[in-house]
């Protein structure tokens, strides 16, 4: 198992200690002894096997499932109107009936906000993610593309501390992905978000995050944490490749090739 | 919607339609091919009809039923709606009436006829009644299964932005979402109910099928199906006015 390295040692945003998540009262488990700590600005990728519990693991960070052991300890809200936590889905899940606006503005349903207050958040962030033209559109008239930039505008308007985002792109064609990726890496530098990205694609994750942390096995817990260097990354450098390599290793459950050659231990690239 | 060229043809041709039934219903009995009395005349019902707008009969049937018909859809509609989502979103709810549903749903509105007249008696309560019935299942069934095809991810997308309360997933959730299923059983049941505004009236509730009733018991043919076609022409103007209804509701269908 690879050790937990990280460099930055800022606020801490999530804590996870000791997550264990069962369906049958403790007979089988899903997740096991799950310990993560993540800190105020990081974007960071949960990598791992199709399947193997990582969607899962954001719903108990969200509070959605609650775990049979252990603790998820969250930074209370730091806006009266947000939460500490909203997901993007894969597959955006907009409600086909309400339009674009009205999309967004679901999470601001119920806290108290004004209808013209409401109207005036959700519009700064379909600004953001470029949108603003089709607030009065309805779902069923965008691209996929366009409609996950809806999901990510409705999660980004209850101004979340922590950004779930759960295979958002993986339902799209290469270019629409590869655009989507480069406009989420716009919107992190500019809103300065704590995210939590899964994917099962470790180019995806190499393009995206400061750091990976692999969930894999069965039951999944953690077993890799990498922190990355700065971007963009050249996919054709040694140490990118070292680090691949040791990714797949992990993702597969194989152990760390890390310790064999010795210029393969450096995980800061 | 603008109507082009394949509407407008298609509204001819449902003209044309008309036109040859009516016609050939005309020349069926001109020629005497059926025994006098037994079928009136297309050009007969124009002054049958007069005659019973002069003596008031046809308006005083038309609102006789008409409120009839509006009470047990409302009615009708209404409760088979709310028991209908309320299964389909409260498993417990469900398993406990499974059984009942079963017991009840296969009896026809008619066969209620005998209660209603001991419960009610031969007036509008009777008549609602009846109709209310047959209209309940129809929109319970719709209803149910609205709910039952409900994408359950959005429950959770509900859920995640603060409304997986019972009430949040009711109202942001369940009622737009069943909005399509709950329209169509509702629809169907603007139909369903003119029909048992005739049964429910044929038993003596004055109205529009107590009045066919009369007609009938004097051979007055040419009234009946003066009051055949008043029954169609409500029918058609109640399905026009819920079709503008369900266009501004369901936009979003496209």
């Amino acid at each position: 198992m690879a050790m937990p390295d990280r460099g930055t040692k800022g606020d801490t945003m999530v804590h996870l200690s000791d997550i264990g998540l069962s369906h049958d009262r403790g007979k089988n488990f899903i997740l096991r002894h799950v310990d993560l700590t993540i800190d105020k600005g990081q974007f960071v990728a949960l990598l791992g096997p199709s399947g193997v519990g990582k969607s899962t693991l954001l719903r108990v960070i969200m509070g959605l499932t609650p775990p049979t052991e252990g603790q998820v300890s969250l930074t209370p809200p730091a806006s009266p109107i947000g939460r500490s936590t909203a997901l993007v889905f894969q597959d955006a899940k907009l409600m086909p009936w309400r339009t674009v606006r009205q999309n967004v503005e679901l999470g601001l349903e119920g806290v108290g906000l004004s209808r013209a207050d409401r109207h005036a958040r959700a519009m700064a962030t379909l600004e953001l993610v470029g949108l603003a033209d089709r607030a009065d559109r309805w779902p069923r008239q965008l691209s996929g593309g366009q409609r996950q930039r809806v999901g990510v505008a409705r999660a980004l308007t209850v101004e979340p501390d922590l950004l779930l985002m759960d295979e958002p792109f993986g339902a799209l064609d290469a270019i629409t992905r590869s655009a989507l990726q480069d406009e989420l890496l716009r919107i992190w530098a500019q809103t300065h978000k704590t995210v939590l990205f899964v994917t099962h694609d470790i180019d995806e994750a190499l393009i995206l995050a400061d750091r990976i942390i692999v969930l894999s096995g069965h039951p999944a817990s953690v077993r890799g944490d990498f922190m990355v260097g700065p971007r963009p990354r050249d996919r054709s450098s040694p140490a990118t490749q070292a680090l691949v390599e040791r990714l797949k290793a992990l993702i597969a459950g194989e152990p760390d090739p890390g310790d064999r050659p010795a210029y393969w231990q450096a995980s800061e690239i | 919607m603008r109507p082009d060229r394949t509407s407008l043809t298609r509204l001819g041709l449902g003209v044309l339609g008309l036109l040859i039934l009516f016609g050939s219903w005309e020349a069926i009995v001109r020629l005497g091919w059926v025994p006098a009395g037994l079928l009136p005349a297309p050009s007969s019902l124009g002054p049958a009809w007069l005659d019973e707008v002069r003596n008031g009969a046809w308006q005083a049937a038309i609102r006789d039923s008409l409120t009839h018909y509006v009470l047990g859809l409302v009615i009708g509609s209404v409760l088979g709606a709310l028991v209908g989502l309320l299964c389909g979103a409260v498993p417990v709810l469900d398993a406990l009436l499974a059984g009942v549903v079963r017991v009840l749903r296969p009896i026809p509105g008619l066969a209620w006829v005998p209660f209603a007249i001991l419960w009610f008696g031969l007036n509008t309560a009777g008549a609602t009644f009846v109709i209310a019935i047959s209209v309940f299942w129809i929109n319970f069934y719709a209803a149910y299964g609205a709910v039952q095809s409900i994408d359950p991810d959005l429950y959770e997308v509900a859920a995640a932005f603060g409304h997986g309360s019972f009430v949040g997933r009711l109202t942001k959730v369940v009622l737009p979402a069943s909005a399509p299923g709950l329209l169509a059983g509702l629809r169907t049941g603007l139909g369903q109910a003119w029909m048992s505004v005739v049964a429910a009236e044929l038993f003596g509730v004055p109205g529009i099928g107590a009045r066919m009733m009369q007609a009938s018991s004097l051979l007055a043919t040419d009234l009946v199906v003066v009051y055949m076609l008043t029954m169609a022409l409500l029918y058609a103007l109640t399905d026009m006015l819920f079709m503008v209804v369900r266009r501004r509701l369901l936009g979003w269908q496209g």
